[in-house]
């Protein structure tokens, strides 16, 4: 088992026939995801990569094709009515990988989500892979990965692939890697995410990766203390960084003193997260809440 | 994006929401003129810098005639004014808004921006206005009133009444309070601004409800569709090298330390100026190359870490996934050629061919420090500024 995706995951890719994402529609094909449909207006009819067939819409893709997950490269102005779409198609999982969706297009399309039975991972995100069922949704480079029974969970693609590599070259693996994103305005969170590794048998133990601005990890922290039951190890990146000046991603910037390294690190360690200092040692880290909890390693 | 005060009172002024009359002026003589055509007892001469937390720092004053507007003008324009925000050198005031004076019966706080536990845009009132709110919002949060606003529907009547009543406004001016509240979400809304505040908000011993001040930033996702906004931007009031950096689509932060560093992705990026300092160095820089660096790119940002005189040495931090090592080193090799490197540069590679990396990295004849892993990186690029 494993969270989000596996192998029985179908997936479209919408903007398959954009430079990103037919580039990462490929790279997803080698790995083994099962890429049943990709949907570009105007270019319905044709196939990618000689097999896999193109939609004008995602409503199309899904009657023919049955894809229960979608993936969007869709350029930043057209991406948050790409989400609806998906969304309006019933598609019960929306990974967004672009970057720079425009807040308040986030702001209507995570309104137009509720109450309905979508989940919205990102945007701004790496993606989400599943190492056991070949299945990579996403940006991140799949030879780093293994299958094993370790969760990660980050709002930063490169420190998701720190963690992960560090994860595998201790000789473990990972039931399911997930980036969250670094946008102000996210699909699901760290909590959400928790919840589904607390509840998964084939996982184990979990890395998660904060960043400074907002409130997410304090929010995850206090859910962690209450409800999470297996080995956690953290980190929390953006300590050295100064108020009110944007690093990076849209979402971390400390803004009115709130949202500093110092106050989410405090709220982790005191709910039970061993932290490590700097990501170099994530894995050791890991093995190092692993042995507290007196699992093996 | 930030924009000067007297540019957001343009925006407001533009979409209803009540400000004071004012002019912008560059010149002693000019803020002479302008106290003299907007005719109140007394003015308000008020710098116009990005950063906040002007009035402490000098650049807000009250001139009771028309020479002393000029006096007060021509003292401010070309200072260097220091204020919590704009750090231990100042910023430059170039130019002035002077405007007019009113009869002010009580100050407020009033802001708008994203919630992001809510995901909604939310107003934040407050009685305490013209004080630090952020103190305000620490020590006593129950003073600070909020509303969130449903986008599907918009800013509704009732939420500015429950914010005037909350404020204990009364009489006309709750109305008048209802009506700026929704003329300034509507200019939020279409200006893809990312805050609006206003602090003081000020009623007038008639009832009106004006906005003292403005402050607005702007999402820099949305500005494509904002030509207006983009019109207003004041570069003189940015960083050199961030602007430079804009134009190579890389995200560059100017920090106070000498250890350069060049990094893919931003978490990492941040992770790395936190391991500099955690084993004792201070970056002297935020920069992420982005998840698709090109030899291009890898020359341009060694360009601009090494445009910082205060650069000793320069820490490459790269976890190359989709991007191959080999591919990254070439650029670290060719760059470090066409600068004619002096500094000494430590070099951490990992991912994809990094093997190979490594090899073309040894093999280039260049001084490179190699590194395994990044705290290991940050200790040697400390030790080489000591050697």
């Amino acid at each position: 088992m494993s969270i989000l995706v596996n192998a029985d995951t179908k997936v479209v890719v919408q903007g398959i026939t954009g430079s990103a994402g037919s580039f990462h529609a490929k790279q997803c094909l080698e790995y083994g995801t099962n890429i049943v449909a990709g949907v570009t207006p105007g270019k319905g009819g044709q196939k990618f990569e000689g097999k896999v067939p193109i939609f004008d819409t995602v409503e199309q893709a899904v009657k023919a094709t049955g894809a229960n997950a979608s993936v969007v490269f869709v350029p930043p102005p057209f991406a948050a009515d790409s989400i609806m779409e998906a969304a309006d198609a019933k598609i019960p999982l929306v990974i967004t990988i672009t970057e720079g969706i425009p807040v308040n297009d986030m702001v209507k399309a995570k309104r137009f989500l509720q109450g309905g039975a979508t989940r919205l991972i990102g945007p701004n995100c790496p993606g989400v892979i599943t190492p056991g069922g070949k299945c990579k949704i996403g940006i991140m480079p799949g030879h780093i990965h293994r299958p094993g029974r370790i969760g990660v969970v980050s709002r930063s693609g490169t420190l998701t692939y720190e963690a992960v590599f560090q994860v595998t070259g201790l000789g473990m693996g990972q039931s399911t890697a997930v980036g969250i994103g670094g946008d102000p305005v996210n699909g699901t969170n760290f909590i959400d995410v928790l919840k589904l590794f607390n509840d998964d048998p084939e996982t184990d133990a979990v890395i998660m990766i904060g960043e400074i601005g907002g409130s997410a990890e304090e929010e995850a922290a206090a859910w962690v203390k209450a409800n999470f039951k297996k080995p956690i190890a953290g980190f929390i990146a953006g300590a050295s960084a100064p108020p009110g000046k944007r690093m990076g991603h849209a979402g971390a910037i400390i803004a009115g003193g709130k949202g500093t390294a110092a106050e989410k690190v405090k709220a982790m360690s005191e709910a039970g997260y061993v932290m490590a200092q700097s990501p170099s040692e994530l894995g050791t880290t890991l093995v190092e809440a692993m042995k507290r909890k007196g699992l093996k390693v | 994006m930030k924009i000067h005060e007297y540019q957001g009172k343009q925006i407001f002024k533009k979409y209803g929401v009540p400000v004071p009359r004012g002019i912008v002026v560059r010149t002693a003589d000019d803020a002479e003129k302008a106290a003299k055509e907007l005719g109140t007892k007394v003015v308000v001469v008020k710098a116009q810098i990005h950063a906040g937390g002007r009035g402490k720092g000098g650049g807000v004053k009250i001139a009771k005639s028309p020479a002393e507007a000029k006096d007060l003008a021509s003292k401010m324009l070309g200072m260097m004014l220091k204020t919590i925000q704009t750090g231990p050198e100042g910023q430059k005031v170039q130019t002035l808004y002077v405007e007019e004076g009113l009869d002010i019966d009580k100050e407020y706080y009033l802001g708008v921006t994203l919630d992001r536990a809510t995901s909604r845009i939310t107003f934040m009132a407050s009685t305490e206005g013209g004080v630090e709110i952020e103190e305000v919002a620490h020590k006593h949060p129950e003073k600070i009133l909020r509303e969130g606003v449903d986008p599907a529907v918009g800013f509704q009547a009732y939420q500015g009444r429950k914010l005037a009543y909350g404020l204990g406004l009364s009489g006309d001016s709750v109305n008048a309070f209802v009506k700026f509240c929704a003329a300034l979400y509507k200019a939020y809304v279409e200006t893809d601004a990312a805050l609006a505040e206003i602090n003081p908000l000020v009623r007038l011993k008639d009832g009106s409800i004006l906005a003292l001040d403005s402050k607005m930033n702007f999402d820099d996702n949305a500005l494509y569709r904002q030509k207006d906004v983009v019109e207003m931007r004041d570069v003189a009031e940015e960083d050199e090298r961030e602007a430079k950096a804009k134009e190579f689509d890389l995200a560059y932060i100017a920090l106070h330390g000498n250890i350069g560093c060049m990094v893919n992705g931003a978490g990492l990026a941040m992770a790395t100026m936190d391991t500099i300092k955690l084993v004792g160095g201070e970056p002297a820089n935020f920069l992420d190359v982005g998840g698709g660096a090109t030899k291009e790119k890898v020359t341009a940002a060694f360009k601009l870490i090494l445009a910082d005189p205060a650069v000793k040495v320069v820490l490459v931090n790269i976890f190359g996934g989709i991007m191959k090592c080999d591919v990254i080193a070439e650029g670290v090799i060719a760059a470090a050629r066409e600068m004619k490197l002096t500094v000494p540069v430590v070099v951490r590679l990992e991912g994809t061919n990094v093997e190979l990396g490594k090899q073309l990295l040894e093999k280039s004849g260049l001084k490179l420090i190699a590194a395994d892993n990044l705290r290991q990186a940050a200790e040697k690029a400390v030790a080489a500024l000591k050697a």
